[in-house]
């Protein structure tokens, strides 16, 4: 299963500049973790100690926020897209 | 300005110099813009306040004033320093016998937005912006429209497509580009948090949000300097975000710290519309946990599904003992009905929402009879008429004859 995972500005340090990256993983938190041993570092601005979603982190695979879905279990169909958010202030 | 220090991450701590930026690069946290309060406090004084000019710029020294090589010219339509006044015949019908009205319906694009947006593109200017853009449920576009046009700047401004006609309408007007989004302003959000990192533009409520958030505490500098430099002892405000509760909770702070009012407790409380009340439940289930929903309520400028700001606001209430309602839509209608008939004064859902709250939570006991109470009036009741428009027609519909006139006063018997 292979997902392509969009980086946003402030993560793209990490990611030599690249705006997507594609990973493996069949869930949300398996793209993670790929994602952080394919470029260390990044999995612990995204997850606090407890190895949860940060709360001012919002991820979407496709359309839907996963907090509305599974969590970090929420399933990545092959070819989705996850995307990382950081939350907005309002308007 | 020497009492800037920079940005500082809300969650971690972490420093960064001030740029255009808004997500600590450590922990993705929210940066907010850090003050050294030793020379600030130094620089103020109620008297040279009191000289400034009538709008929030009075309270510049308490903002985001950047120096730089651009000219530092404001983007400064006027907004702020608006009324603060009793309001004993709203406070007889709640049951309340000191309340006050901010009335930020009196700004030049008649909500609070346009204190964010006069301190966000000031700013956006000095860091050599030429495009302003803003995610908005409404308001925050009319404001950056108005702004941007009087600054000249090119504007985007992104909405949810099913907004009130009248806040498409006072956005176009100014002549921006109005991008209307098939979703909800969480949707909105979502595309322009991507949008603002691929162009380079100012997104007042994205990647300059730090300087946009502090316009927000003169609401609590006003109502302070207008009560005569004394500390209300409660505040209600609506939330969409949290962010403006909690800029005003942290302009009481500031004026305590730097000396301009003595140090009394206050409580800050906060109100938001049951089909969008993510940080009310959170606060009532005692969970903490900000829990994201999707909207459907007729308060549309808080329909804000995954409030960023939900978890300092609810810091804030906790921490001062304030307490958050939320209303229903036929609450929101009725606490706009009697917020024109008692006080003059007609605002757009969102006020309802913060009346008909304060109305709940004084029948909850929550509120002391003589507390000092002041509800945030945020924005001007003709932006969301279609609210109203179905349940108040005409009295009567006559033609111009006077028996016809007559005969419908003598119907009302």
């Amino acid at each position: 299963m292979s997902a392509t995972v969009r980086i946003p500005t402030p993560l793209r340090s990490a990611t030599q500049g690249a705006s997507t990256v594609e990973v493996e993983g069949a869930t949300v938190g398996e793209v993670l973790k790929n994602l952080d041993a394919a470029y260390p570092g990044i999995g612990e601005r995204l997850l606090d100690d407890q190895g949860q979603i940060r709360r001012f982190v919002n991820i979407f695979v496709d359309e839907e926020d996963v907090r509305f879905a599974s969590g970090l279990d929420t399933r990545v169909p092959e070819g989705a897209t996850v995307s990382i958010i950081p939350a907005v202030a309002g308007g | 300005m020497s009492h800037l220090q920079g940005l500082r991450c809300r969650e971690c701590g972490h420093g960064t110099d001030l740029a255009a930026v808004h997500v600590c690069e450590h922990c993705f946290g929210p940066l907010e813009v850090a003050y050294d309060y030793e020379a600030l406090a130094a620089a103020v004084s109620r008297e040279r306040i009191a000289a400034g000019p009538a709008s929030l710029w009075r309270y510049a020294p308490f903002l985001p004033v950047l120096a730089g090589p651009h000219p530092p010219a404001r983007v400064d339509l006027g907004a702020g320093f608006t009324p603060l006044v009793p309001a004993p015949r709203l406070g007889a019908a709640l049951g309340l016998d000191d309340l006050w009205l901010k009335n930020d319906t009196m700004n030049p694009s008649y909500s609070f937005k346009d204190r964010v947006v006069s301190v966000a593109l000031s700013v956006a200017r000095q860091l050599g912006f030429t495009t302003a853009a803003c995610a908005s449920t409404g308001n925050l576009a009319n404001s950056v429209a108005a702004h941007a046009a009087a600054a000249g700047m090119d504007a985007y401004v992104f909405v949810p497509a099913d907004l009130e006609e009248a806040k498409i309408v006072a956005s176009g007007v100014y002549g921006p580009k109005v991008v209307a989004i098939k979703g909800t302003y969480d949707d909105v959000n979502r595309l322009c948090a991507e949008v603002a990192g691929e162009y380079g533009w100012a997104f007042v409520n994205v990647n300059v949000r730090p300087y946009y958030a502090e316009g927000s505490k003169t609401i609590g500098f006003e109502i302070a300097e207008q009560l005569g430099w004394r500390l209300p002892d409660h505040v209600v405000a609506p939330m969409a975000s949290g962010a403006m509760l909690v800029k005003i909770d942290k302009a009481f702070s500031e004026l305590v710290q730097t000396g301009l009012v003595a140090q009394q407790p206050w409580r800050i409380s906060g109100a938001q519309a049951s089909g969008c009340a993510p940080i009310a439940a959170a606060f009532k289930d005692g969970s903490g946990d900000v829990r994201p929903v999707r909207p459907d309520t007729v308060a549309k400028s808080l329909a804000i599904g995954n409030p960023a700001d939900g978890y300092y606001a609810l810091d804030a209430v906790r921490r001062t003992g304030g307490w958050m309602e939320d209303v229903a839509d036929h609450e929101i209608l009725a606490g706009m009905r009697l917020l024109a008939s008692t006080e003059g004064v007609f605002a757009e859902t969102a006020g309802g929402v913060t009346v008909a709250c304060l109305q709940r939570a004084v029948q909850a006991g929550l509120v002391e009879r003589g507390e000092r109470t002041v509800a945030v009036i945020s924005g001007n009741g003709l932006k969301t008429v279609e609210a109203l428009a179905g349940e108040l027609g005409p009295t009567y519909t006559i033609t111009g004859r006077l028996d016809e006139f007559e005969q419908a006063l003598a119907s009302e018997e």
